[in-house]
C-alpha cells in the first residue's frame, strides 16, 4: 500500500509539470497558495525573528555581566528586555508553530493543502508588516516600548514613552494573522481528513494543533481588545485602567493575563505534539496512551481560561482567591504529568537510538520537566510571595520556552528537514548544535534560579555585589547559547543545498502519511486522498 | 467524465461546509473581542459586590446611628500620593486616628496649589485591606467633588465618615490612601 502511493503521489509530479502555476522568483513567494510554500516561509521568518530577539539577549547579557551600568541605558535596556519578549514570543515561538502546521497538518491528515489557501497567504505576508513596525520604534524618536512585554497600565498609558501606538497597532496585526491562522488550521482539520481517519485516527500532532488553534480564535481576540483599550486609554481620553476617570489598574492585569495564561498554552502544547511524533519513532514503539495523550492536551486546554490570577497573587487578592487560582494552577500538574509518564512509558524497553530529533526530544522531557516543577513552586501563594518578579520567575519561563517549545521546534526540525529538502542533514553537525545548545542552556539558565531565591529582581539592568559571580557565569552561557544557534542555520544551509539523498522515510519507526510521499515532497500532495484503515 | 463531475461535486460540497465552519469561528472571534470588553463592567459590578478592588461609596451615605461598638478600636490610617504631574502639596492633617466602629468622625486634609496656574484637582480614594471597603462608610468627603485652586491657593478638605459595625473582627487597622490626580483638561468647566 505503501509503495502505490508512493507511485501515485511520483505520479502527480509528472503531471504537475504541465498545469502547475508555480511562478518563479520574488513572485512565487508574494502570491503563493501552496501549504509548502507558506510553511518554509513561516519557518525562515521565525528563524530571522529567533536570531533578532537572540541579539537582543545578548546585549541584555553583556550589561549584565557585571554589576553596575556599562554599555546600555536603563531606559534602551528596558527597551530590550521589552521587545525581547515579545518577539521571541509573537515573532519566533508562534510564527515557528504555524509553520510546522502549514507544512506537516496537510501532509498528515490526507489532504492537497490547507483549506483557505489565499487566507493562507494573507496571514503570513502581513505578518513581516507588524514586525517592521514594531522594530521601526527603535528609530523612532520615542524608543521603543519600554513597559515590558506585559504592557501593563499605567506604564503602558500614563508612563508611556510614545511608543504605545506602534505597540498596539503591532499586536493587532499579529493577533489577526494568529487568528486566520488559526481558523485555517481548524477548517482544515474538520472538513478536509482522508477518508477513513477519524477524529481519534489522527496523529496526536494534528490534535495539539487543532486545541491550540481553538485556544488562539479563544483568547486572541481579548488580546486585541486589551490594546485597544490601552490605546484610547493613551491617545483617545478614556478611563478603563485610570483610576482618576474611575477605571482600575488592577483590571487590566486580569484581562491581560485572561489572554496571558492561555497563551502560554499556545506556545507548548504543539511541542507536546511535536515530541510525542519523535519519541515513538525513534523508541521504534507506538506511542503510549494516545487518548490519554489526547484527554491530557484538551484537559490543560480547558483550565488554563481559569488559572490566569496566579500571575498576580501580590496585588492584594482576598484568600478564597489566591486559594482558588493555587488550587487550579496545581490541578493542571495533573494531566502534565501523565504527558510527561506517557513519554517515558514510550521509551521504557524500546529499542531507542539516538538521532538529533530524539536527542532534542529527550532533553525537552527532562528539562521542560524542569520548568514545570518550578512552575508548582510559583503556583503556591505563600512562596509566590518572594518568588514574584524575581530571576526565577525568569528561570522557569526559560526553561518551559527555550528547553521546550525551542527545543521541540529544533526536533522537529531535524525530523521533518530530509522531508523538506530531500536530503539528509549533517548528523555530526547537528549533534554539535545539540550538545553545544545544551550544556549553554543549562549554564544560562540554571543559575538563574539561585539568583531569583536569593532576591535578584527581572528586568533592572544593575544588581547587588553578590549576584555577580552567577551573572557571568549566566552571562558566558548566553553568549555560548546564542553562538550554538548558528551552528543550526549552517546544518540547514547545507542540508538545502545537498547531502546524502533521503529517502520516502529516512527514519526508521517513523509513522504516518507524511513518510509516504517522496522526499522532497512533491510540491502537491495527496490530490487524490489516500485511504486510512 | 461522470468520475470528473463527481469529484466537482465532492469540491463544491468541501468549500461549502469550509466556508460554513470559517463564518462560524469568525463569529467567534467577534464575541471574544465584545468578551473582553464585557469583561470591563463585569469586573465593576463583582468587585461592587465583593469590594474587592479597595474602592469605597462614591456619594455621600447617611449616617445611621445604629449604636457604638465600644468593645472594640480600630485605627485608621490615612496617606496621600500625588499621582505624576500635579504640583500641588497634599497631605492628611493627623496621620491616624482611633475609632469604635458606629462612631463618626470628622478629619481634614490640606491641600496648597504650588504652581503659577490654576490647576482641577480630583482624590480618588481606596481602602487597604480591600476587603474592609464596603465598611468604610463616608458621610461626606472632599473626594465626591472637584477641587479647583488658584495659583498659590491653599484649602482644607473635609473628610466625614464612620466604619460599620460589621467590620470583620480580625480587621484592626485601615488605611485609606488618597491619590491625587490633575483633571484640569477633563474638567466640568
Amino acid at each position: 500500500m505503501t509503495t502505490d502511493i508512493i507511485n501515485d503521489s511520483v505520479a502527480d509530479t509528472h503531471s504537475d509539470d504541465h498545469h502547475d502555476h508555480k511562478m518563479t522568483g520574488i513572485k512565487r513567494w508574494l502570491y503563493t497558495t501552496n501549504h509548502k510554500d507558506i510553511g518554509t516561509l513561516y519557518l525562515w521568518f521565525s528563524f530571522i525573528m529567533l536570531l533578532t530577539g537572540g541579539a537582543m539577549a545578548m546585549v541584555i547579557r553583556a550589561e549584565l555581566f557585571q554589576p553596575g551600568l556599562q554599555l546600555v541605558d536603563p531606559d534602551f535596556f528596558n527597551q530590550l528586555t521589552t521587545v525581547h519578549g515579545l518577539i521571541m514570543v509573537f515573532g519566533a515561538i508562534m510564527p515557528a508553530f504555524t509553520g510546522f502546521a502549514n507544512w506537516m497538518i496537510p501532509m498528515m491528515i490526507g489532504a492537497p493543502d490547507m483549506a483557505l489557501p489565499r487566507m493562507n497567504n494573507w496571514s503570513f505576508w502581513i505578518l513581516p508588516f507588524a514586525f517592521a513596525i514594531l522594530l521601526s520604534s527603535f528609530f523612532m524618536e520615542s524608543g521603543a516600548p519600554n513597559f515590558g512585554w506585559t504592557f501593563y497600565a499605567p506604564l503602558s498609558t500614563t508612563y508611556s514613552n510614545g511608543s504605545t501606538a506602534f505597540f498596539v497597532f503591532a499586536v493587532h496585526i499579529m493577533g489577526i494573522s494568529s487568528i486566520m491562522g488559526a481558523i485555517n488550521i481548524v477548517v482544515t482539520i474538520m472538513n478536509l481528513r482522508a477518508p477513513g481517519m477519524t477524529y481519534m485516527k489522527m496523529p496526536l500532532f494534528v490534535w495539539t494543533f487543532f486545541i491550540t488553534a481553538y485556544l488562539l480564535i479563544a483568547v486572541m481576540p481579548v488580546l486585541a481588545g486589551v490594546v485597544t483599550m490601552l490605546l484610547t486609554d493613551t491617545y483617545f481620553g478614556t478611563s478603563f485602567f485610570d483610576a482618576a476617570g474611575g477605571g482600575d489598574p488592577v483590571m487590566f492585569q486580569h484581562i491581560f493575563w485572561f489572554f496571558g495564561h492561555p497563551e502560554v498554552y499556545i506556545m507548548i502544547l504543539p511541542a507536546f505534539g511535536i515530541v510525542s511524533t519523535i519519541i515513538p519513532a525513534f523508541a521504534r514503539k507506538k506511542l503510549f496512551g494516545y487518548s490519554s495523550m489526547v484527554y491530557a492536551t484538551s484537559s490543560i486546554a480547558l483550565l488554563s481560561f481559569i488559572v490566569w490570577a496566579h500571575h498576580m497573587f501580590t496585588t492584594g487578592m482576598p484568600l478564597f482567591g489566591e486559594l482558588f487560582f493555587m488550587y487550579c494552577t496545581m490541578l493542571i500538574a495533573v494531566p502534565t504529568g501523565v504527558k510527561v509518564f506517557n513519554w517515558v512509558a514510550t521509551m521504557w524497553r524500546g529499542s531507542m537510538t539516538f538521532e538529533t530529533p530524539m536527542l532534542f526530544s529527550i532533553a525537552f522531557v527532562i528539562l521542560f520537566t524542569i520548568g514545570g516543577f518550578s512552575g508548582l513552586m510559583l503556583a503556591l501563594t505563600p512562596v509566590d510571595f518572594q518568588y514574584h518578579d524575581t530571576y526565577f520567575v525568569v528561570a522557569h519561563f526559560h526553561y518551559v520556552l527555550v528547553t521546550g517549545s525551542l527545543f521541540s521546534i529544533y526536533a522537529g526540525a531535524y525530523y521533518w528537514l530530509p522531508k523538506w529538502t530531500g536530503h539528509m542533514y549533517s548528523e555530526s553537525l547537528a549533534k554539535w548544535h545539540f550538545w553545544c545548545s545544551l550544556i549553554s542552556v543549562n549554564l544560562l539558565f540554571f543559575p538563574m534560579h539561585f539568583l531569583g531565591l536569593a532576591g535578584m529582581p527581572r528586568r533592572i539592568p544593575d544588581y547587588a555585589l553578590q549576584f555577580a559571580d552567577f551573572n557571568k557565569w549566566v552571562s558566558i552561557g548566553g553568549f555560548a547559547f546564542g553562538l550554538s544557534q548558528l551552528i543550526f542555520l549552517a546544518v540547514v544551509i547545507k542540508c538545502i543545498k545537498g547531502g546524502e539523498k533521503a529517502p520516502a522515510k529516512p527514519w526508521d519507526g517513523a509513522e504516518g502519511l507524511e513518510w509516504t510521499v517522496a522526499s522532497p515532497a512533491p510540491y502537491h500532495t495527496f490530490s487524490t486522498p489516500p485511504k486510512v484503515d | 467524465m461522470t468520475q470528473g463531475t463527481a469529484a466537482d461535486a465532492k469540491l463544491k460540497q468541501t468549500q461549502t461546509s469550509n466556508s460554513k465552519v470559517t463564518k462560524k469561528l469568525v463569529l467567534v472571534v467577534f464575541a471574544m473581542f465584545g468578551f473582553g470588553f464585557a469583561l470591563v463592567p463585569l469586573y465593576d459590578v463583582f468587585c461592587e459586590i465583593t469590594g474587592l478592588n479597595g474602592k469605597t461609596n462614591t456619594s455621600a451615605v447617611s449616617y445611621s446611628d445604629a449604636g457604638i461598638d465600644t468593645s472594640r478600636t480600630v485605627t485608621v490610617q490615612f496617606i496621600t500620593r500625588n499621582a505624576k504631574g500635579i504640583p500641588w502639596q497634599f497631605e492628611p492633617v493627623i496621620n491616624e486616628i482611633t475609632v469604635h466602629p458606629g462612631e463618626r468622625k470628622f478629619v481634614n486634609f490640606h491641600a496648597k496649589n504650588e504652581s503659577t496656574q490654576a490647576i482641577v484637582g480630583q482624590a480618588v480614594p481606596s481602602v487597604s485591606p480591600g476587603l474592609a471597603a464596603n465598611y468604610f462608610q463616608k458621610i461626606e468627603c472632599f473626594c465626591f467633588t472637584q477641587q479647583p485652586l488658584q495659583a498659590g491657593e491653599e484649602v482644607e478638605m473635609g473628610l466625614q465618615f464612620y466604619v460599620d459595625r460589621d467590620l470583620p473582627r480580625d480587621i484592626t487597622t485601615l488605611t485609606l490612601s488618597y491619590t491625587l490626580y490633575d483633571i484640569t483638561s477633563k474638567a466640568d468647566s
